[in-house]
């Protein structure tokens, strides 16, 4: 229970931390905000209005460091997020993110718990059968495709399944002559553009489960119960999955929980390599555009996202493991 | 290397029954291993013949101003005069290629340099400090560990406006640390108690000297494993930095040269190779790094080596778990039988 408070109170710190330097990185940098604001929407928006923008994301010009900031973290709790100042200047920063936090999560979601499990079950597999053709050429390419970059392989997915081929979508999210529902065409449609940035997410991703997995088998098949469990004469399927996979499996989970950070980096890259309407693509608008209430909410939001991702893993950890209740 | 050598002849009177441990590995220790194992080579191989394009590149092209606009006809298809073609924008597209290696290969060595550096200032003086500096400064580590990089990083660059190179590099120094320093810091934590640390204490050295030359040198694969692994890490965030226009447009690397092909659609327009070889060229950097970087793991955890060399060393005789890297070094030898 001591444990569980103890990361509960480290989710609270750090969110505030990340909070805090998301407030005053914009105070602090070079250039001025307001005069970059005031440039960019010139002419469409009066100096009150932009006042009035500016104030609506914590910034008031006028008003003291404390009382701004105090303002801002209520804000942001609350979700009083602000209007973009983007290409669709005014429209409110919730709204914005509630149409394409659905892509992002189908996309990113699925592709990571994939990767997560067939990764490991791979990487299971080849630690246990040590020596064999799997594990002797497996890692050697895993550490490639780990190492390649998400724009790397997208753009060599698009070169060579959509320029020559045709046969699969580069860009978008669905075919727009659909009308969105729950209809078998629609659903297909969303699939199909779907498949490659799925595919690139999938190819750079995998290959880091698969050695973790192998490496942490390989210490694991070490151990004396592993030993116990073949004298006694279980099947070594039951060996392989329950003794051994299960216990090392529980380092990966809350390494599973880190990556959530590095796939939030993919979704940047591949939605924007193939215009895919997710978070991520708002994010590469919004720092194009100058838009600084999207970019802190959007920032906000990926923080909260791996911190999430992290105390769920930790409360999972805690199930499987009797261990770190015993030591709470 | 010159660390191990300078920590040998400099404590002659280290007791003679005690061999330190990782000291024995001396000074071929880590660099044989490093040869004779084939990811490594292939790795290395990898990364020589970029620096040598990057540092020579007049022996592969004969343009020297790549990034000069309408040089030549724009959208030449690849021929004698022109190996892959011209960009629309009517550069030589080797040229560029060739220039373009020299900027990654910087952000790599300097930006992997620098945070491994503040990696180890960090995490040993966290583990040697102990107390409540280690609380504050462990809570900082995670803090910064835990921050999505990437957006950060994104964030960052953009209120630095269009970054220069120092400003990239600091950039990812800023973001790129935390990781090594957690693993220094455990590992510095599990030598503290060390025998020959102990004896160094009683000869009365003092707490600098410790640091710099009896603990650091038995850490010199985990520290250069670091470096490769925030080298990469900076290649590859550098590179995803400038492809989405977040670089100095005007810059000659790679990644700036992809930004132009993207906006410029390449690969639609007949001009692929604008688009190919600076992709295959950030590609064979990261994956000469990541290889180096894991034959560093199978060199400081025998355990993972590919296992036909460790034939007859059967299931059992093997470590405590957990310890994996720590057995390593204290096997000493263990590293290059």
């Amino acid at each position: 229970m001591r444990y569980l408070l103890r990361r509960v109170g480290f989710f609270l710190l750090t969110l505030w931390a990340a909070l805090t330097l998301n407030f005053f990185l914009p105070h602090f940098m070079p250039g001025s905000p307001i005069n970059t604001l005031r440039a960019q929407t010139k002419g469409r928006v009066s100096d009150a209005q932009l006042e009035q923008i500016l104030t609506s994301f914590g910034y008031k010009p006028h008003a003291n460091m404390f009382s701004q900031y105090f303002d801002y973290l209520g804000n942001m709790v609350t979700g009083n997020w602000g209007v973009s100042l983007g290409s669709s200047l005014g429209t409110p920063v919730s709204k914005l993110i509630g149409e394409s936090l659905p892509w992002t999560l189908g996309l990113v979601g699925v592709t990571t718990v994939l990767a997560f499990l067939l990764g490991s079950l791979i990487g299971t597999i080849a630690a246990w059968r040590r020596g064999g053709v799997v594990d002797s050429v497996l890692p050697s390419v895993f550490v490639v495709t780990s190492a390649l970059p998400y724009f790397v392989v997208g753009l060599f997915l698009i070169l060579f399944m959509t320029i020559d081929n045709t046969w699969l979508p580069s860009s978008g999210n669905y075919d727009t002559s659909i009308v969105p529902g729950f209809s078998p065409g629609f659903v297909g449609s969303v699939v199909k553009y779907a498949a490659l940035p799925a595919l690139t997410l999938l190819i750079t991703s995998i290959g880091g489960w698969v050695l973790t997995m192998r490496n942490n088998m390989i210490t694991t098949l070490a151990e004396d119960y592993i030993r116990m469990g073949r004298a006694k004469g279980l099947s070594d399927r039951k060996v392989m999955l329950n003794y051994a996979a299960r216990n090392a499996f529980l380092p990966n989970l809350s390494g599973f929980a880190m990556s959530i950070g590095f796939v939030l980096t993919g979704a940047i890259l591949v939605e924007k390599i193939f215009n895919y309407p997710g978070l991520g693509y708002q994010l590469y608008n919004a720092v194009n555009s100058i838009d600084y209430p999207m970019m802190q909410t959007l920032f906000m939001l990926f923080t909260v996202a791996v911190l999430g991702a992290l105390l769920i893993c930790d409360l999972v950890t805690v199930w499987l493991d009797p261990r770190t209740r015993a030591k709470g | 290397m010159t660390t191990l050598t300078s920590a040998d002849s400099a404590t002659p009177q280290a007791p003679a029954g005690t061999p330190a441990p990782g000291r024995r590995r001396g000074r071929g220790g880590v660099w044989r291993s490093f040869l004779s194992n084939r990811k490594a080579n292939v790795g290395f191989g990898m990364f020589f013949v970029l620096l040598v394009m990057a540092v020579f590149p007049s022996l592969f092209t004969s343009v020297s101003d790549p990034t000069a606009p309408a040089r030549f006809t724009p959208r030449l298809t690849p021929s004698g005069a022109h190996w892959f073609g011209t960009t629309s924008l009517g550069q030589d597209i080797w040229a560029l290629f060739v220039y373009g290696a020299r900027e990654p290969l910087i952000i790599a060595v300097v930006a992997g340099g620098l945070a491994t550096i503040v990696s180890v200032l960090v995490g040993v003086s966290a583990a040697y400090l102990g107390g409540i500096p280690d609380d504050i400064i462990s809570f900082v580590t995670n803090v910064v560990l835990v921050i999505p990089t990437f957006p950060l990083v994104i964030v960052l660059s953009a209120y630095a406006g269009k970054p220069t190179l120092t400003i990239m590099i600091a950039v990812l120094v800023v973001t790129g640390w935390s990781y090594g320093a957690n693993q220094m810091r455990a590992q510095a934590l599990s030598l503290r108690n060390r025998d020959f640390l102990e004896s160094a204490r009683v000869r009365g050295e003092r707490r600098s000297y410790i640091i710099v030359f009896e603990m650091l040198p038995t850490m010199t694969s985990l520290i250069i494993a670091n470096f490769l692994g925030a080298a990469l890490y900076s290649v590859l965030a550098a590179a995803g930095l400038q492809f989405l226009g977040l670089g100095d447009p005007n810059s000659d690397s790679w990644g700036t040269m992809l930004y132009w092909a993207d906006s410029q659609s390449a690969l639609e327009s007949g001009t692929a190779w604008w688009a190919i070889l600076p992709a295959i060229g950030i590609a064979v950097l990261g994956v000469a790094f990541a290889l180096m970087n894991y034959a560093f793991d199978e060199i400081s955890n025998p355990a993972l080596r590919p296992v036909r060399r460790q034939r007859g060393r059967k299931l059992g005789t093997r470590r405590r778990p957990g310890s994996v890297r720590t057995a390593a070094i204290a096997g000493g030898g263990a590293g290059n039988e």
